[in-house]
């Protein structure tokens, strides 16, 4: 059969009144049908005759078998059948509905949040006590379960939001095993595979029926980048191989100008049976040090996006010797132990000190070099100023040259005793000194020192009365083994003893490398491979939410090195890029040796796809079938009795005529477009344009809004626009819009680069775009709290966006045409975000209003919704309610000024702003 | 005031539905006018037949001086002796007149009403005199009675089912049209066009008819009506009574037409889907042959 084990019935014995069908058509054949009607003059000829026929007429049989199926329709229909009807009985009266609320989750979030509303206004109609876990919190221990009503869960579902970590399920199956009373369980899994998932379900077995809802892709997220035959290397993994499928990603990093965007793209492809794929970026050295994350692009969660910290810079160090190529053998020369220390983490240049600073380095090694000339130490002073790293080696020449015996110098961070000493020789008293442990406070604090590195000689720092804050490694003996002082915005490092193995045994252990790393020198950013976390308290610096956007991190504080090695997420550990001193650590999602893996639940128990709907009742569609099939019945009546006469059938096609022609005329508004044919009437008029977001509501109200608005300026002002036209960025000219309204709709797609150049040049030329979350009723706008917010931020992320401050009360868009000191739309309150002022904008004498010259915001953002206030339908009448009574009716004709405020502001840019001038013409007129 | 419209709003009525009469009758009679039934129509209906010669007990204003210029004697110019007809016409405007099976086919009352009012005109170009049998008026020629005969064909009486031919006092030798579908009660009908016979005027029977009254299509649970719903029968299966009441109709015709040979009357059916003229051919000729 057509697959009828997929319905079921919820009152099922309704069903056995099918059984009376047959009698029904019997007894449909034995009434007659109805008579007809029909008026006769000469029905008095008839009067005296005798009707010999007794059986009566019969209603033709296919008019009995439309009843009949009309009536089994009703009666299949009241039965109540349900398409895929869940198996899960209700067996508990009390509801648990867990959310993995991961970054996996996150793809298709909103689905989980559309599904998890059904599940609650489901459990709000059947009364059960509900309550919602975001598994990725982790429980509030010791407490009974909290259950409610599903009604006081269901606003909250719209601003729930995935966290960038993996649920604890060991904590939540000890949490519910706790429980005592029984429940059900609804679980949104992320899909991905965890030793202890089972636990979990365990638990939730034992309390209840349990049914899971998983999404339909597999998951996709990168590895850690690696930099491999110096290019950059990605893997692409997915939880589970199924079809062949694309894969796009871009490495991100801040262009020329320092605006973020997509330096490189790769596109790779997994194979039917592949779960993971090779991303190869080819690119310079140069560029790959700019890359700050990579991320899949159509992905949206934390997954797929990497974020590199140092993991794919590598400084360059330029090494700067005193001794050109010496006689003596390479192995012993200071350069070739740093080239060691250095190479496999960082570029080093070997040159002489003009052409080291040509190449712009990180770090400039000097290595046991004396003096420098006048000119040498102004660029070098001017280089370290700028945030340059100079490290400086003692040797023998440094301790000769007496360079600091009097006064501090610049490139010296303390002055040294001429001369310098050694220790343990044959000609001196005492042995070799080992090292003190390395203070806290200092770069080097929880370095383990080794036991066997010992120092033999070294320069003598002169006694000064900053010395100690200088000194950030010391031998046992007090005496400073490494100093620094800051620089302007670098720093000044100086080894009390040689690069190479001649003063001490410091070049030969391991602790030299680390040492170079703690300062920077050489970097890594990989967790694992920095070794040293511990003891460190390392600062967030951008973190990354569960979406896979990259913010700056302002509000959490810092952790320490062995949190971070943990990889315990939370709200105050989110994966992101932490910092220490120099060093950049990037703390991801996915960690090395993770891998994805789909989960496999056991046998019997219910896994539903997110997608799919899980019960359809089939209810509606029977009765509507049973109703469709009566509608036929009526005309098959009327036209058996003959009164379905020409005029009767001409009235119905009529009706149906109409509503064809309306329902096909809202078509054709939708895809008004801009067509080549259509450029030259754009041209010739004023029309507001409106970029489709493929939402059709957003985009029917936004028609809607600019026809309203356009209206309103034919009626008040001297601008006579014509009907408002949609516009597809990806493809038609924008050129020939002076305003763009942009409202965010959360299915938008991100605008392609093309796009984005496009919508650049627009900004550029003088065009303005009006951007509208359209949720100022949700937050009080442009936080990024809201879904709507959120695609704004990641749509505005790309565009060249000047720096933006709320309206001042003198900008010109609050006199342009009417005076407005605020800008309501269907909500009120939001700020409305315009490009900010020059910072030296003056107040003059007299004029109520700064002096902020030319030019025209590029932009205006805001969430109050306007196209909502402004819309009209093509009666004119108002689409949308807007406040109540009086001030209802006030707010939307505040809308409407500020729309033609807006539109005077784009037409006729800061013309107002020339008022200031007046004065001046005034007085040159001799007025 | 109100009063005023309404009788002004019932005289726009039925003067319009004059004028629609006269036009349909106008158009219907000039087809007949112009064709082999042409008469001259100079003088009062007089015609030329003789001149004689003058004796003296003839008034010397009888004498034609044209004539008698031309030679020695006087010359009486005589006319053609013409004795007026006098018809009546009768035509049935009850309720079951009032009917028409289809949209496009003109009521029996509006085809019937055609007639008699194209027959009239026809007639009152001849000189003859005319009047409907149901206005106590004597015929009368001319126009004006023309317009008279339209005023009160406009009419309709639809508050009676079936209509009967009206009684008037008809002299001797006059002429007697009855226009209806005779599809009354039987011995109203003949005690109507009996009292016609007994007054020994020539009659003409014409019986309009609907195509439905003669074809009876119907099927299936019928409940018919008459117009003005005062008769029913209901049948179960309407075309089992298909030739019974066919041959029920025929009975009716050939009683009629029996009545028309026993008082020396001349009979004539007609259906509403065929055209007007054949019947007032058949009307002009029969009166005409009479005359």
């Amino acid at each position: 059969m057509f697959g009828l084990e997929n319905i079921s019935f919820l009152s099922a014995p309704l069903l056995w009144t099918l059984v009376l069908l047959p009698l029904l058509w019997w007894l449909l054949r034995a009434v007659p049908p109805a008579p007809i009607r029909i008026k006769f003059p000469a029905v008095l000829l008839l009067l005296g005759l005798n009707d010999k026929e007794t059986t009566p007429d019969r209603t033709p049989w296919w008019l009995l078998a439309l009843r009949i199926f009309a009536l089994g329709a009703i009666i299949i229909g009241f039965a109540g059948p349900v398409l895929n009807p869940s198996n899960t009985k209700v067996s508990q009266k009390y509801l648990v509905i867990l959310m993995d609320a991961s970054w996996a989750s996150a793809q298709d979030w909103g689905k989980r949040q559309s599904k998890l509303t059904e599940i609650l206004r489901d459990a709000d109609q059947n009364t059960r006590p509900t309550v919602v876990f975001k598994m990725t919190d982790p429980p509030q221990n010791a407490e009974a379960l909290n259950f409610t009503t599903a009604a006081i869960s269901l606003p909250r579902v719209e601003t729930m939001a995935p966290n960038p970590w993996r649920p604890d399920f060991v904590q939540w199956a000890d949490y519910l095993a706790k429980q005592e009373i029984g429940f059900d369980t609804v679980w949104l899994s992320d899909g991905l595979y965890s030793v202890d998932r089972e636990k979990l379900l365990d638990v939730a077995r034992s309390k209840g029926s349990v049914s899971i809802f998983e999404g339909e892709n597999p998951v996709i997220s990168l590895s850690s980048p690696t930099v491999k035959d110096s290019n950059l290397n990605v893997i692409a993994h997915r939880s589970w191989a199924g079809n062949v499928a694309d894969i796009t990603a871009h490495a991100i990093g801040p262009d020329p100008s320092g605006v973020s965007r997509a330096l490189a793209s790769v596109t790779a492809q997994f194979s039917n049976d592949e779960d993971q794929v090779d991303l190869m970026f080819e690119m310079p050295a140069d560029l790959r040090n700019r890359i700050t994350s990579v991320a899949v692009e159509g992905q949206r969660s934390a997954g797929a996006v990497v974020v590199t910290g140092d993991t794919v810079q590598r400084r360059k160090v330029a090494l700067i010797s005193s001794t050109k190529q010496q006689e003596s053998s390479n192995l012993v020369s200071e350069a070739f132990y740093l080239r060691k220390a250095l190479v496999p983490t960082a570029d080093v240049i070997e040159n002489d000190l003009k052409t080291a600073l040509l190449a712009d380095p990180d770090v400039l090694i000097f290595t046991d070099v004396g003096s420098l000339t006048k000119v040498e130490t102004d660029a070098v002073s001017a280089w370290v100023n700028a945030g340059g790293l100079l490290v400086r080696f003692a040797g023998p020449k440094l301790a000769a040259s007496q360079v600091n015996l009097e006064q501090e110098r610049t490139l010296l961070p303390v002055r040294l005793r001429a001369g310098g000493r050694s220790v343990g020789g044959a000609m001196s008293w005492g042995a070799p000194k080992k090292l003190q442990e390395f203070v806290e406070g200092t770069p080097f604090y929880g370095l383990k020192v080794p036991d066997d590195v010992a120092v033999s000689s070294q320069v003598i720092a002169q006694p000064d009365p900053n010395l100690a804050e200088r000194v950030v490694a010391a031998l046992q003996d007090g005496t400073p083994l490494v100093t620094q002082k800051e620089l302007g915005n670098g720093r000044v490092v100086l080894f009390h003893v040689t690069a190479n193995a001649e003063w001490s045994t410091l070049p030969l252990s391991g602790l030299f490398v680390q040492m170079l790393e703690r300062l920077a020198v050489s970097t890594s950013g990989n967790l694992e491979e920095i070794q040293d976390l511990a003891g460190l308290i390392w600062k967030p610096e951008q973190v990354i939410d569960a979406f896979g956007h990259i913010r700056d991190a302002t509000d959490i504080s810092g952790v320490d090195g062995t949190v971070l090695a943990s990889r315990a997420f939370s709200d105050d550990l989110p994966p992101g890029v932490y910092s220490n001193g120099g060093r950049k650590a990037a703390l991801n999602v996915m960690g090395n040796d993770e891998i994805l893996a789909k989960t496999e639940w056991p046998a019997g128990v219910p896994v539903l796809s997110l997608a799919k709907a899980t019960q359809i009742l089939l209810k509606p569609h029977f009765l509507l079938l049973a109703m469709g099939l009566m509608l036929l019945d009526i005309f098959a009546s009327l036209w058996l009795s003959g009164k379905l006469t020409k005029q009767f059938a001409g009235q119905i096609i009529l009706i149906g005529f109409v509503t064809l022609f309306t329902s096909s005329d809202t078509v054709f508004a939708q895809t008004d477009r801009v067509s080549d044919d259509k450029i030259s009437k754009l041209i010739n008029n004023t029309v507001l344009g409106y970029v489709i977001t493929g939402n059709t509501k957003v985009d029917a109200a936004s028609h809607a809004g600019l026809l309203g608005l356009s209206a309103e300026l034919f009626k008040r002002t001297s601008v006579e626009p014509i009907t408002p036209v949609g516009v597809d960025i990806e493809q038609d000219e924008l050129s020939v819009f002076p305003f763009l309204y942009w409202p965010i709709s959360e299915s938008q797609r991100s605008p392609s680069d093309q796009a984005v150049e496009k919508i650049n040049r627009f900004l550029h030329s003088g065009g303005l775009i009006l951007f509208d979350t359209r949720d100022a009723h949700l937050s009080s706008g442009l936080s990024g709290a809201t879904p709507n917010g959120r695609m704004l931020q990641k749509i505005a992320a790309r565009l060249e966006i000047p720096p933006l401050e709320p309206v001042p009360d003198d900008h010109v868009l609050t006199r342009s045409f009417y005076l407005l000191q605020e800008f309501p739309g269907r909500h009120r309150g939001a700020n409305v975000w315009i490009e900010a002022a020059p910072v030296n904008a003056q107040k003059l004498s007299g004029v109520p209003f700064r002096n902020l010259n030319d030019g025209v915001t590029p932009v205006v953002i805001g969430a109050n919704d306007w196209a909502a206030a402004w819309a009209i339908t093509q009666n004119g009448r108002y689409m949308f309610p807007v406040g109540r009574g009086e001030t209802g009716k006030r707010q939307r004709e505040f809308a409407q000024r500020f729309g033609v405020n807006l539109i005077m502001y784009v037409l006729t840019g800061n013309y107002k702003s020339d008022q200031v001038h007046i004065p001046a013409l005034l007085d040159r007129l001799g007025q | 005031m109100s009063q005023m419209t309404g009788i002004r709003d019932t005289a726009e009525n039925i003067t319009q539905g004059m004028a629609a009469l006269m036009a349909d009758a106008h158009l219907l009679a000039a087809s007949i006018s112009h064709g082999a039934h042409g008469r001259r129509r100079q003088g009062e209906g007089e015609e030329f037949w003789q001149y004689r010669a003058a004796i003296s007990t003839d008034a010397i204003r009888d004498i034609d001086w044209r004539r008698s210029a031309r030679s020695d004697d006087h010359f009486i110019r005589q006319h053609e002796w013409q004795n007026t007809q006098s018809v009546h016409l009768w035509a049935d405007r009850g309720a079951s007149m009032l009917f028409r099976s289809q949209d496009d086919l003109p009521t029996k009352a509006n085809r019937a009403s055609v007639l008699a009012l194209a027959i009239s005109i026809l007639l009152a170009k001849a000189g003859e005199k005319v009047g409907p049998m149901d206005m106590a008026d004597p015929p009368k020629s001319g126009f004006v009675q023309i317009d008279k005969v339209a005023l009160h064909l406009a009419q309709t009486n639809p508050d009676q089912e079936f209509s009967t031919p009206a009684r008037k006092h008809m002299r001797q030798g006059q002429k007697a049209v009855f226009i209806s579908d005779f599809l009354g009660d039987w011995d109203q009908i003949f005690e109507g066009l009996s009292y016609a016979a007994n007054q020994n005027v020539s009659g003409y029977l014409v019986q309009v008819l609907d195509p439905v009254e003669e074809i009876f299509p119907f099927k299936g649970r019928t409940k018919l009506f008459s117009v003005n719903e005062g008769h029913n029968f209901e049948t179960l299966r309407a075309q089992s009574l298909r030739d019974e009441y066919r041959e029920k109709l025929l009975g009716r015709k050939e009683a009629l037409q029996q009545l028309a040979t026993k008082t020396g009357w001349q009979y004539y059916c007609h259906r509403t889907d065929e055209t007007a003229l054949t019947p007032l051919l058949w009307l002009y000729q029969v009166l005409g042959g009479k005359t």
